[in-house]
């Protein structure tokens, strides 16, 4: 294989980001970020465009120099290694298939530039992994955009790559498609074992779907890492909380704490937090609780035992979407608050203009330190659906 | 030709088939370009045919000629200025070869190097087109000022002892091939700058993450994707020089002679029209044949 002219090539090698800053001129792109991500793992960037995550997989293709900071890969220095001489195959955003050789050459062409024997045998083989060999033979002009994304897959997997790097490669696919290559994408990561991918996408769900780790980033740092179900149920940050998912955030103050337990006053009324899930014990902070966390009340009905209640408020938009059921509820003093139900069968939920209350279990609740977002996503998308007219189950 | 160079050139990706009751307005609209093609192409060509075949008139004034279908026209004419047509085709070879050699890095760095610089990019293209400002005879004549024994370029060569004390650069195979280079440059270095500048550099990157470094990224990508640039320039270069006359005529002597010079004297000094005919219709062939050749050699079809 390719021993003669990589060191170890092939399985997956740790890969690691030490204090990296990249400055355009004046713009800071990326700030100060340190990461490691272990061989074989499936890690995710995520975040909005512009923070700074595609600056960092080119760091590590090696298309560009670091301000400041090491790149690592299994523990070897290739910070200012030119690209051709990385152990690192990237998938592009524009895929950027060479229009002028065919599919089978264009899989080939890395084999072909390292010398190494049966270029083709394996090209064509890497061809047949992503269900692609009857169009060896045809020029990627001719191809669809999902048939263009798995040639730019294999020509970079069928290197062997210690990383893999794939910048929004499922960006220009259709919904349909993108679910149809998440699975893809991922039994092909198992299949060739070892490798490790990287991944930068602003698509929160397919971040969530796809990887083991997930790292968000805002503005050139790295909000919060982890695996993606924990990063989901405890957010860090005001940002975390909005970007991934979304959420109610209240802003209150940490008045007492007891049995472990955080007691917030949020405009009156007194929100219980579990200690071991609030960033801060005191002081101004935010309350954070998931949409689909929160059950309505109906007035007269008694609220589950144990739990946090909010309200009344007013139901100010009832959204149906099959599965599950949007609120939004304007409560005095808290502003729009969004819930999940879902659809389970029980009869008509609450109807617009509804007088109902708010609760959840406090074990759901987080606290957050920082402003809510101004106009996050939940705001925004609240406005509109509100201008757009209310709409009964 | 015409539709090599335009095969050559166009973009990628043939136009969409023009719909059902159109074709009407079509041919309206192609009658004044088929009109000047007649009357200022086909009907020449058609003349010059059969100019070619026409005998002399014995004992007749000089330049009479009278209607035959004399063929020994062409064997003799070929004979003849074998010489010359070698020479023609050499010089505009080796002339093709070195524009392109200037004209390709120049057009690479205007398109691709300068992409993010569009004020310096305008200015070295202007600098490329101005010769066009000032007539293409008076710059040749600029070149035999440039070139002549006393002149400033010949004196520096000589003092670094780049050329030979007894030596002289005017009048020389050297100067005609040089002025035909210079003459010619736009016509290599503009198609080809029109190619690199829709260059997509993520392709170069891509070459370079697949372990190309880049020398190896410029051969296996950027080159092969210019081919159509190259090919439209070289053709634009070669078949004007091939045909050049002004060039031998003031740069050169009668021993750089090219085959547009013995036309030239042909038709106008020694008014021998069929002869002359003959040669205009042997040099169109061979640079039908010989531009048919490189353009089905060079495969850039597939490319488009």
């Amino acid at each position: 294989m390719a021993a003669d002219l990589l060191a170890a090539p092939g399985g997956g090698r740790d890969l690691e980001l030490v204090g990296i800053t990249k400055r355009f001129g004046e713009a800071v792109a990326v700030d100060d970020l340190s990461l490691r991500m272990p061989a074989g793992s499936f890690f995710a960037l995520l975040g909005p465009s512009g923070c700074g995550k595609t600056t960092m997989l080119r760091m590590v293709a090696g298309l560009e120099v670091p301000t400041a900071g090491q790149v690592l890969i299994g523990g070897d220095d290739v910070t200012t290694t030119r690209p051709y001489r990385r152990p690192v195959n990237t998938v592009f955003q524009s895929y950027a298939l060479f229009p002028h050789l065919d599919v089978l050459e264009n899989v080939a062409f890395g084999l072909r530039r390292r010398r190494e024997r049966n270029a083709e045998q394996r090209a064509m083989a890497a061809l047949d992994m992503v269900e692609l060999g009857p169009l060896a033979r045809r020029r990627p002009t001719r191809l669809s955009g999902g048939q263009q994304q798995r040639v730019a897959l294999a020509r970079a997997l069928v290197n062997n790559p210690a990383v893999l790097l794939l910048d929004e490669p499922l960006g220009a696919l259709d919904l349909k498609l993108r679910r149809q290559m998440q699975v893809e994408l991922k039994r092909i990561q198992d299949e060739v074992g070892g490798t490790t991918f990287v991944h930068v996408t602003h698509d929160q769900e397919e971040a969530m779907t796809m990887a083991d780790t997930v790292a968000v980033m805002n503005a050139g740092r790295i909000e919060q890492l982890g695996p993606p179900q924990e990063l989901y149920d405890l957010p860090r940050t005001p940002f975390v909380a909005n970007f991934l998912g979304r959420s109610n955030l209240l802003p209150g103050t940490v008045v007492e704490e007891r049995d472990g337990l955080l007691g917030v006053d949020a405009a009156g009324t007194r929100l219980l937090v579990p200690a071991d899930r609030a960033v801060a014990r005191s002081g101004q902070v935010l309350v954070g609780i998931r949409p689909e966390k929160v059950h309505l009340v109906a007035a007269g009905a008694d609220e589950p035992a144990d739990s946090t209640v909010l309200g009344p408020g007013t139901v100010a938009d009832v959204s149906f979407s099959g599965v599950s059921t949007e609120y939004l509820v304007d409560v005095a003093g808290y502003g729009r608050m969004s819930v999940f139900t879902q659809n389970l069968g029980a009869g008509p939920g609450a109807m617009v203009g509804e007088q109902v209350r708010l609760a959840w279990s406090p074990r759901h609740a987080f606290v957050l330190v920082g402003d809510a977002p101004a106009a996050g996503p939940l705001e925004r998308e609240a406005a509109t659906v509100g201008a757009a007219g209310g709409t009964g189950p | 030709m015409t539709a090599a160079l335009t095969s050559a050139t166009a973009e990628a990706g043939a136009p969409p088939p023009p719909p059902r009751g159109s074709s009407r307005i079509a041919w309206l609209l192609l009658t004044p370009g088929l009109a000047y093609l007649v009357l200022f192409f086909v009907a020449p060509v058609a003349v010059l045919l059969l100019t070619s075949l026409y005998e002399r008139v014995p004992d007749g004034p000089v330049g009479a000629t009278r209607p035959a279908l004399r063929w020994e026209n062409y064997t003799d004419a070929l004979v003849t200025y074998a010489p010359q047509f070698g020479r023609s085709f050499l010089y505009a070879f080796i002339a093709t070869v070195l524009a392109l050699a200037i004209g390709y890095p120049l057009a690479y760095v205007i398109a691709v190097r300068c992409r993010n610089r569009p004020l310096l990019q305008g200015l070295l293209l202007v600098l490329v087109i101005a010769p066009f400002f000032t007539s293409f005879i008076l710059r040749t004549i600029a070149w035999k000022q440039i070139l002549a024994d006393e002149s400033l370029v010949v004196a520096v060569l000589k003092t670094i002892s780049l050329l030979p004390d007894d030596a002289r650069l005017t009048a020389t195979p050297t100067a005609v091939v040089a002025g035909l280079t210079y003459n010619f440059l736009p016509f290599m270095t503009l198609p080809i700058y029109a190619n690199l500048e829709r260059l997509d550099l993520r392709l170069i990157e891509a070459g370079e993450d697949l372990y190309a470094n880049p020398a190896e990224t410029f051969r296996r990508v950027t080159l092969p994707l210019s081919m159509p640039g190259i090919v439209a320039g070289s053709l634009l270069t070669f078949i004007p020089a091939a045909g050049d006359y002004v060039n031998s005529a003031l740069l050169g002597t009668a021993s750089t002679a090219m085959i547009g010079n013995v036309i030239d004297s042909r038709f106008f000094r020694v008014v021998d029209y069929p002869t002359a005919a003959a040669l205009s219709v042997l040099l169109m062939a061979a640079i039908l044949l010989l531009v048919a050749a490189y353009v089905r050699r060079s495969g850039t079809d597939d490319l488009l």
